[in-house]
């Protein structure tokens, strides 16, 4: 434990002083310029502070979005408004539940596309194609016009921000999958077929455990997706809730503390949903002797 | 015991179609096999022996010739899972228990669960690997692993085993120690074997009867039946007549192998 603490802390304490160095090299200008109007002339020290402490920096200082993401996590708990709309926790939330349902609906739609083409040639020569296709459309491009279509439709809220999720988590499980059920050796195959196994007792018993190994992998890459595609599907929905929105509205105003926050609020998000299916992934993998 | 043919070749042929032309795998192979027999396939690669031995499971399709399994095409015979097939490697599955390995056919053929339970204890008996039911597959050795593969394969009703150098990457010492077993375990069964070796040894001390093969095309160059008693120890390893089948199957080999070896 001490020994991966030593590096750790290095690197943590390397990118606070980068961080630190940038906000002052990047928020000088304009510290400068407010001296000059004012006719002041700013010391060394007196421009550091003033760079890591004004209102809309261009790149606010670690320290400053501490304190922003306190005020709108930690204060509010406190003050007992835990979950008022002001509140990163209320934002954070909103954001998680596209992101679960899409994981959840992508999942599905991977591992049903992977059966199919893993078990049927014509699906198998043709389906690839348009799923390698479907990533190479820019998700920013598609995003408003699938959330135009569900609302003409009379679709709108979770679902819409969850299909784009779906949209960009499908992909990862499909192609982790289909090497997962092709996984088992030709000798496992010949040995299933020595028993007279059906098609389904196969899957179940053979294809579907050994491509455990694949569908976790997938699941990590699948979940990062679907939270990108969650945040990317709140910026066309008028901002009105979600950390895509905070992050909207914080650009709109250029409020770049509020955009930070919110930013390092949903990596903290992902870091964690990720870190969630790692540990299942290890429990599970370990319990099946394939660790 | 009446005599009964398990296995009946006919001018069996077998080509592959390569990049590089057509591949005898085997050519004009006529053998039968009698219930209860031994018999050991020996040749060096690409003669023939494991295909043979493929196509008796249905695991191969015969370009030309006739070959019953039990009378019955080798796919009827699959369906109707009339023999137990070990494989070169265990291919236990990591997932599962030695016991949960060994239920996988028996879940596979519907075998009800009082009975699946009677007859894991059995084979595991047979193999002497009692009290290994709850290991996992990583916990044994490979050895104890191949012999759970056997177990696996006698624990449905097929009364014939097909083996493909089961032994053949174990080690010398584990390896005499796995064919003293599986004569045991032969003798206590009654089955038929058919059993793919590479080694001239195994192939004397196992068999009643041993096919000689030799390659381009697969064919079969000798069959010898074996002098020796059915109750064999390890040292009849040193005897005359042991040493005479043997030195005759490297005659086998040689003869259908040009002047090469």
């Amino acid at each position: 434990m001490m020994r991966n603490l030593a590096p750790i802390l290095t690197v943590v304490a390397t990118l606070f002083v980068l961080w630190y160095g940038a906000a002052v090299a990047l928020n000088a200008p304009w510290a400068r310029d407010q001296a000059a109007r004012a006719g002041q002339e700013l010391g060394f020290g007196a421009l550091v502070a003033e760079t890591w402490s004004q209102d809309k920096p261009k790149l606010p200082a670690p320290h400053q979005v501490a304190a922003e993401i306190w005020k709108t996590t930690g204060a509010m708990v406190l003050a007992g408004r835990g979950f008022s709309k002001r509140s990163l926790f209320y934002h954070s939330w909103v954001t998680f539940s596209a992101t679960a349902l899409g994981f959840v609906l992508g999942t599905a739609l991977g591992v049903a596309l992977a059966i199919g083409i893993v078990y049927n040639r014509t699906m198998d020569m043709s389906v690839m194609p348009w799923v390698i296709a479907s990533q190479t459309i820019p998700i920013l491009a598609i995003a408003p016009m699938i959330i135009v279509v569900l609302n003409a439709v009379g679709i709108s809220g979770l679902l819409p921000k969850a299909m784009i999720s779906m949209y960009l988590s499908f992909f990862p499980v499909v192609v982790g999958m289909v090497k997962g059920l092709r996984s088992p050796g030709a000798m496992q195959l010949d040995q299933m077929r020595t028993w007279n196994a059906s098609a389904a007792q196969t899957f179940w018993r053979l294809r579907l455990p050994s491509s455990m190994p694949y569908l976790f992998t997938s699941l990590k890459i699948g979940m990062a997706a679907s939270l990108v595609g969650a945040i990317v599907g709140e910026l066309p929905t008028g901002a009105v809730a979600g950390l895509g929105a905070r992050l909207l509205a914080g650009s709109y105003y250029g409020q770049t503390i509020q955009i930070w926050s919110a930013l390092i609020m949903a990596a903290t998000l992902a870091a964690g949903l990720v870190g969630i299916i790692g540990l299942i992934q290890r429990i599970t993998l370990k319990r099946m002797g394939m660790s | 015991m009446t005599n009964k043919t398990v296995i009946s070749a006919t001018d069996l042929s077998l080509t592959f179609q390569t990049n590089d032309g057509p591949v005898h795998a085997l050519k004009d192979v006529n053998l039968n096999v009698e219930k209860g027999d031994f018999v050991s396939f020996i040749g060096p690669s690409g003669c023939g022996k494991t295909t043979f031995l493929r196509v008796m499971a249905d695991l191969e399709h015969p370009t030309a010739g006739q070959i019953t399994v039990n009378g019955v095409s080798p796919e009827d015979a699959r369906k109707a899972r009339a023999y137990g097939y070990v494989f070169q490697a265990a291919g236990l599955y990591p997932w599962r228990t030695i016991g949960g390995n060994i239920r996988l056919p028996l879940e596979i053929m519907g075998y009800a669960k009082s009975d699946q339970v009677a007859r894991v204890k059995a084979v595991l008996e047979l193999v002497e690997l009692s009290g290994f039911e709850q290991k996992f597959p990583w916990q044994l050795s490979g050895g104890m692993q191949q012999r759970a593969s056997i177990a696996r394969a006698l624990a449905f009703d097929a009364d014939l085993l097909l083996m493909d150098e089961p032994f053949g990457a174990l080690d010398e010492i584990v390896r005499d120690h796995l064919n003293e077993q599986l004569l045991h375990l032969w003798k206590r069964t009654s089955k038929t074997i058919c059993f793919v070796t590479h080694s001239i040894p195994e192939a004397v001390y196992l068999s009643t009867r041993i096919v000689v093969m030799s390659p381009r095309p697969g064919r079969i160059t000798d069959v010898i039946e074996s002098p020796l008693p059915r109750d064999r120890p390890l040292d009849i390893r040193d005897t005359p007549e042991f040493l005479e089948v043997a030195h005759r199957v490297r005659e086998g080999l040689r003869a259908g192998h040009g002047d090469a070896v």
